[in-house]
């Protein structure tokens, strides 16, 4: 179990510093600082083990949160932790910065307190937490005893993460469906590996206690009531959307997994306010939002053209944003020509980097550009080792194909029914590691 | 040397320095680090020439990204550009990139040679300079011999500044420390020392560094120098501290100066010239008065270079040893040092005393010392200190306080730190040995030493004890009494255990009339110790108790119970288990006459040099400052000492010479015993005498006296026991291991602190079997336990090795056997490589050995008559189908081991083949798969030459060559 947690600043100096466990001792917080965050190579393990001590690290813009133990424990749910622990603490005090963190100390503490319980994680929910962790001042502290004891009850009963009694004039819901699609091709366009990872985020405004059942594409549900012969809906999932297979999922804890597992179906009472409702991955059928065409021709030994084509491989009506393509440039780099015909386009020296930037991109379009890179000769003959093309950009489906089929919410006690609540759907696609070898 | 003026400094530079210096993280810094480079790239990549100020400012910036350990690959050429610039602040920078950065790139260092060339040749002192430093910067090969003929020209030109001429000196040293081979001694050297006489003390002290460095070289050459240097060692020792005004460097005159000069003069024995003689020892008294006088400044500058001073002169007494007064003053100088309250002096005069000591004239003069210097062991604070105090102390011992100084550093080790004290230990053994008037003494002393730190003690120290007690028939009776009451303590340690077992073994009957210690008494008291003991050790209980068999027929009952329980006759050790079993038949069957003949006393040893003081002398080392100096002081006690010590300082000298005294069993010399036990020409084994492991061909008459150590041989000629042979085997070191199996098949082959693997093998025809052993030396367990075999390339092919497989895991202590098949297809050149791969305490241990598997194990010998000889060697003539060598013998040219090889090796050896009985001929067939290749082979010694000439002849040429290569190795 995690035996202690770390806050570093971008220079080593210890911010936070919370001990759970004996094992660890006071010399634990600077061997991390000087065989992590000082040493000398470049690329970080994650995990380094120091005189059988284990450190895992996550790093935010230039904070190191470190989890620190002597027992072998399950890495994958340290590092789970850690990133609840940001995520909790960003939603607090927002952005995770040192300036944040010296001044909310108190309370990070407090949620060290709270979610870690003898290096145990506990209840990581913010909802919950922000129930009887408050960032009032003195005068909030004064709940009554009734207050109290009903926070105690909720958060230790069975369903920790909603209290009774909310109540909303109106009853709203927002379903955010969040993919990062990831590729990388070979230059004669061939699809080396890709795979999209994706994430369902809701937003429930909804009162009571309500029951709700997701519902999506997912190729085992569709097939089943395909089977099941169930006429309608079978015909439509045939004529209308294709469906998806789902290689793993993860779900929030308030699904209940016993009837996914039995009828595959997602239901779920939701917490109150943020909270992600599932995670998943695909790897087939994946629709490949932009095709990048690399062309690249040495020109002597001083001199080197490159031509990169991008095009959009979407519906004519949908607009693919923020489109950002990054085109490595040789380190003996001298001087960089750029013509483009839409968007614009910077050499980026301290980035070794052209970086051509386009707003806004219709489906079914093609754009070019065009570089002439000039090369100091140099004396060593090492090759230039060509690292890849990578693009970045926002657009407005799902890559992997998931589509939202229903979200029906059951209030049986209060008196709305599904037609009352107002829902939302949303899809963005965004870039992960999209690159293309030249 | 032009000031850099503040117009000149560079802007851009420092903004970029301080950026950098600015930025929160690794990554910010490399960003701008690429932005820079970006900057300067296209800036040297612009048409435009750029103006010098520019190119320093973009040379220095890329010098300062690669000291922030960024790879520079470009800026080079604009580097050497500014090699040629006429203004200092450029040159300068470009001598730096050049020197920090310069590899030895062809294109480039003609150009950069020939700017420094163009730099040398001018007028300009700071330009010279700067090229001299660059040189001597860089000192690279190319470097020196650029321009090894030219540094030295400058430096005795008429008319070279003082300031270049410094430089000049000071590059040539380096270069001569770099290259030496490459700075030829020419005219220039005698020029070279008049420097000395030079009116510019920098030039002076630059030159006598040079000087001191050639005098190493090449003595002959800088004779001269040592009247130069003694009469400008007095003009500085005589002069006012004014006198020299930059060179005083707190009221002492030129401390730089004087201690190189006194340094050269140690290059050299005393003057011969009468008047230079005097001149010196006036200096070094000089110096000597000068450190009574009061200090002239409160400064502890001014007290560091005058010591300074003080302690080279010392040095320079100590090795010209002929002026009895200066070192006895010396020696009393010293003294006080010894209560000063600054540490270093204290550490340095415990240093000088103990050369001190080793003179024969001062001598006495540090024995007065010797209560502070015990105050010293006893009340010092620095560590490092009291191991000199240890060493001063081992020096200054001779016979009239030995008793004092062995009894104060045995009372010191109860305390000492832990890096000491096995130091200490050998030191007191060593002393106790050598001083010893009274052997029993010396036997209460060493049993003191094991009882105080017995696990400092080394095994070399208790066989020691044992050797001298066996030879010494006075003391027998009282080390058996000795370690008897020793042994009665309720703990004690396991080396004292040792030297009882051994000890009571052999001498029990000298102390078994008295009833406090009867026979039966003496066995209890050993055998309580028992169960206590690690494995080693209760083998050579068990040895004790058979001796006792011996010498107390009344115990043999007791005894034979003992040895008959299952707890030895059942131990899962197999050593345990077969000692109690051999033992328990030999007291069953054998007569009291041949129990008596077996198990006689041990004979005495042959008088050989104390394993100690070889032990001690491989533990200092290199790391020690003074390696010759035990020597000298060996040497030295000859004439002081009396007349018995003088074996053991011969013995001294001897102890140098290679011989590996870790060679315990001789595993590696093949030389090994035919007839019986070579005594003394096994240079460094210690009790036991070397029986290889072929001792099984022993005729079993032969009387061999067993002790309880020397019978781990005594084990290994009773039939069927070969693996014990490999248990305690130690390895040899001298040899390659793959040679030493070219003329046998078992063996150790590779050992390290875990594991031991042992090696058996058998061939016939083309078809071979190999027993792998590997003994896990630990006392944890193998896990994940791979052996495997590859062959690698063509060797594949031509051979076939199969390894059954083994268990993953081997216990501690314990012994793992594989079995290796092989078949050997066609001819080979290579051996296999056996990789072996475990988990041992969570790391994973990787070992590659060779395995020694070579052509000649698949010979068979083939016997034939001189005629048949005579007649398929000439049918071999073709000039392909012989090989010759012709080598210098690398071991002695005894025929009969010669004889041994060359079976060993596979062939048949014919008798009375050759015309000339010196030479040796021999006949065999090598099987492969695919073909049999018939050799014949002859060997021809030169003993006076100790040569050899081998000459084989075979059908194919390329197993001529092979088993040629293999055969010239052995000899």
């Amino acid at each position: 179990m995690i035996g202690g947690l770390f806050i570093y600043n971008h220079k080593g100096e210890v911010l936070i510093s919370r001990v759970y466990r004996d094992d660890i001792g006071r010399n634990a917080v600077d061997a991390f600082r000087v065989n992590v965050i000082h040493a000398r190579q470049q690329v970080r393990s994650p995990v380094t083990n120091i005189a059988r001590t284990s450190f895992f690290h996550v790093k935010r813009s230039n904070i190191w949160l470190a989890a620190v133990t002597k027992q072998n424990v399950n890495a994958a749910m340290v590092f789970e932790f850690l990133y609840k622990m940001c995520d909790v603490m960003a939603s607090y005090f927002g952005k995770i910065s040192e300036e944040n963190i010296k001044n909310n100390f108190v309370l990070i503490y407090e949620l060290l307190d709270e979610i870690l319980d003898f290096g145990y994680p506990q209840n990581s929910e913010t909802g919950a937490l922000k129930t009887f962790i408050t960032q009032q001042g003195i005068k909030g502290q004064f709940q009554t005893k009734e207050e109290q004891s009903q926070i105690t009850s909720q958060v230790t009963g069975q369903i920790g993460w909603r209290r009774e009694g909310i109540k909303y004039r109106r009853n709203e819901l927002f379903l955010d469906v969040l993919e990062s699609v990831n590729l990388l091709m070979s230059p004669q366009g061939q699809v080396l590996s890709a795979h999209v990872s994706g994430r369902v985020v809701m937003k429930s405004y909804l009162s009571g206690m309500p029951e709700c059942k997701f519902g999506m594409n997912d190729k085992i549900v569709i097939d089943k009531a395909g089977k099941g012969g169930v006429t309608n809906e079978a015909g439509k999932s045939t004529s209308g959307k294709q469906s998806i297979a789902i290689d793993d999922c993860t779900f929030n804890q308030c699904v209940r997994l016993s009837k996914f597992d039995s009828e595959r179906s997602i239901s779920f009472i939701p917490p109150d306010g943020d909270y992600e409702l599932m995670r998943y991955r695909t790897t087939k059928d994946i629709i490949l939002p932009f095709r990048v065409i690399p062309l690249v021709r040495e020109v002597g030994r001083t001199k080197l053209e490159v031509k990169v084509v991008i095009k959009s491989n979407f519906k004519p009506s949908l607009l693919a944003q923020k489109i950002e393509v990054r085109i490595p440039t040789p380190l003996n780099t001298s001087g960089v020509q750029v013509i483009c015909m839409k968007g614009k386009a910077k050499y980026k020296a301290s980035e070794n980097a052209i970086v051509w930037k386009i707003k806004r991109m219709a489906g079914m379009k093609e754009s070019q550009i065009s570089a002439e890179i000039e090369l100091l000769p140099t004396n060593d003959k090492k090759k230039w080792a060509r690292p890849p093309i990578s693009m970045n950009f926002e657009v407005p489906f799902a890559p992997s194909g998931l589509k939202v089929r229903y979200l029906k919410v059951f209030e049986s006690k209060l008196n709305y029914s599904d037609h009352d609540v107002v829902k939302w759907v949303r899809y963005i696609g965004r870039s992960g590691i999209y690159e293309t070898r030249c | 040397m032009p000031a850099v003026s503040k117009g000149d400094g560079m802007r851009g530079l420092a903004v970029f320095i301080s950026d950098i210096r600015n930025c929160k993280s690794k990554e910010a810094e490399i960003k701008r680090i690429n932005k820079e480079l970006a900057n300067i790239r296209s800036k040297f990549k612009g048409d435009k020439a750029l103006d010098g100020y520019s190119k320093k400012k973009y040379v220095c910036k890329l010098l300062f990204i690669f000291l922030l350990g960024h790879d520079i690959d470009f800026g080079h050429m604009e580097a050497v550009n500014l090699l040629s610039s006429n203004k200092y602040t450029e040159k300068q920078i470009g001598y730096l990139f050049i020197s920090v950065l310069v590899n030895s790139n062809s294109d480039l260092i003609s150009l950069i040679n020939n700017a420094i060339k163009n730099d040398l040749s001018s007028r300009n002192p700071t330009f010279m300079n700067l090229a001299l430093h660059c040189i001597a910067n860089v000192g690279s090969r190319e470097m020196a011999e650029a321009f090894a003929a030219e540094v030295p020209r400058i430096l005795v030109a008429g008319d070279t500044m003082d300031s270049v001429k410094q430089s000049a000196a000071l590059c040539l040293l380096r270069l001569n420390r770099t290259s030496p081979d490459l700075v030829l001694m020419g005219e220039w050297t005698t020029r070279v020392v008049h420097l000395l006489n030079d009116q510019h003390l920098g030039v002076v002290t630059a030159a006598t560094s040079l000087i001191t460095t050639l005098a190493q070289k090449s003595p002959e050459d800088f004779k001269t120098s040592v009247s130069l240097a003694v009469a400008r060692l007095s003009r500085i020792v005589s002069s006012a501290s004014t006198d020299l005004q930059d060179y005083t460097y707190y009221f002492v005159a030129a401390p730089w100066l004087s201690v190189k000069l006194l340094r050269l003069l140690q290059c050299y024995p005393p003057p011969e010239d009468g008047a230079i003689r005097g001149r010196l020892t006036e200096c070094l008294e000089t110096i000597l008065n000068k450190a009574q006088e009061p200090p002239k400044s409160k400064k502890v500058q001014h007290s560091n270079a005058k010591n300074a001073v003080l302690f080279e002169a010392i040095s320079l007494i100590i090795h010209h040893d002929s002026e009895p007064t200066l070192l006895v003053r010396a020696c009393n100088q010293l003294g006080q040092f010894l209560q000063h309250r600054e540490t270093n002096l204290r550490y340095l005069a415990l240093e000088s005393m103990c050369t001190l000591a080793s003179s024969e004239f001062s001598h006495e003069a540090v024995k007065t010392h010797i209560e502070t210097v015990i105050n010293a062991l006893k009340s010092e604070r620095d560590v490092s200190v009291r191991q000199r105090a240890v060493d001063l102390l081992y020096a200054m011992c001779d016979r009239s306080n030995a008793k004092q100084i062995v009894a104060e550093m045995l009372s010191y080790l109860e305390t000492a730190d832990y890096s000491i004290r096995e130091e200490i230990v050998l030191k007191v053994a060593i002393l106790a040995e050598k001083y010893a008037v009274d052997y029993t003494w010396y036997v209460d002393t060493i049993l003191n030493l094991i009882r105080f730190a017995g696990d400092y003690v080394s095994d070399e120290v208790w066989y020691r004890v044992i050797q001298i007690v066996i030879n010494r028939d006075e003391v027998q009776g009282y080390a058996a009494k000795t370690v008897f009451e020793a042994l009665q303590a309720p703990a004690c340690h396991e080396n004292l255990v040792k030297v009882g077992g051994y000890i009571l073994g052999e001498f029990g009957n000298l102390i078994a009339g008295d009833s406090r210690s009867s026979p039966l008494i003496q066995f209890d008291l050993l055998h309580s110790k028992f169960h206590l003991c690690s494995v080693p050790t209760r083998a050579l209980l068990l040895s004790a108790y058979i001796k006792f068999i011996n010498l107390f027929p009344e115990v043999k009952g007791t005894i034979q119970e003992v040895l008959r329980s299952d707890s030895q006759l059942r131990n899962a050790d197999v050593e345990l288990q077969q000692r109690a079993v051999e033992y328990l038949r030999l007291s069953c069957i054998a007569s009291t006459d041949i129990l008596a003949t077996v198990l006689e006393e041990m004979p005495p040893f042959p008088e050989r040099e104390s394993s100690i003081l070889a032990k001690l002398k491989r533990k200092k080392g290199p790391g020690n400052l003074h390696p010759d100096l035990d020597e000298n002081r060996k040497e030295r006690s000859v004439n002081g000492g009396t007349a018995d010590h003088s074996s053991t300082t011969t013995n001294a000298k001897v102890a140098t010479s290679p011989t590996p005294s870790t060679d315990l069993l001789g595993l590696g010399s093949t030389i090994a015993t035919q007839n019986s036990a070579p005594p003394a020409s096994k240079g460094a084994s210690l009790l036991v005498d070397v029986f290889s492991e072929n001792i099984s061909a022993f005729p079993v008459e032969t009387p061999v006296a067993v002790g309880p150590v020397a019978d781990e041989n005594f084990s290994s000629f009773l039939p069927n026991t070969p693996q014990v042979a490999y248990a305690n085997a130690t390895l040899p070191t001298a040899e390659e291991p793959e040679d030493k199996f070219v003329c046998k098949n078992n063996g150790v082959l590779y050992e390290n602190q875990l594991l031991q693997i042992g090696l058996k093998s058998e061939f016939r025809q083309n078809l071979g079997r190999m027993y792998v052993f590997f003994g896990n030396k630990t006392s944890t367990q193998f896990m994940n336990f791979a052996a495997s075999v590859v062959c690698q390339d063509t060797l594949q092919a031509q051979l076939n090795v199969h390894a059954k497989p083994a268990d993953p895991t081997v216990d501690g202590g314990a012994q793992l056997q594989q079995i290796l098949n092989i078949e050997c297809v066609s001819d080979f050149v290579d051996a296999p490589v056996l990789n072996i791969q475990f988990r041992y305490g969570g790391t994973l241990q990787n070992i590659a050995v060779k395995l020694p598997i070579t052509l000649n194990k698949f010979f068979q010998p083939t016997e034939m008559t001189s005629q048949d000889f005579f007649q398929r060697w000439k049918q071999l003539g073709a000039p392909q189908q012989e090989v010759q060598n012709i080598f210098k013998a690398k071991h002695s040219m005894d025929t009969e081991v010669t004889k041994a090889k060359i079976m060993g090796f596979g062939a048949a050896l014919l008798d009375g083949v050759d015309p000339n009985p010196s030479n040796f001929v021999g006949a065999g067939v090598i099987h492969t798969k695919t073909t049999q290749v018939g050799c014949l082979l002859r060997l021809e010694p030169n003993i006076q030459a100790q040569m050899y000439r081998l000459t084989l002849r075979t059908s194919r040429d390329t197993v001529s060559q092979r088993l040629c290569d293999l055969l010239s190795e052995q000899f």
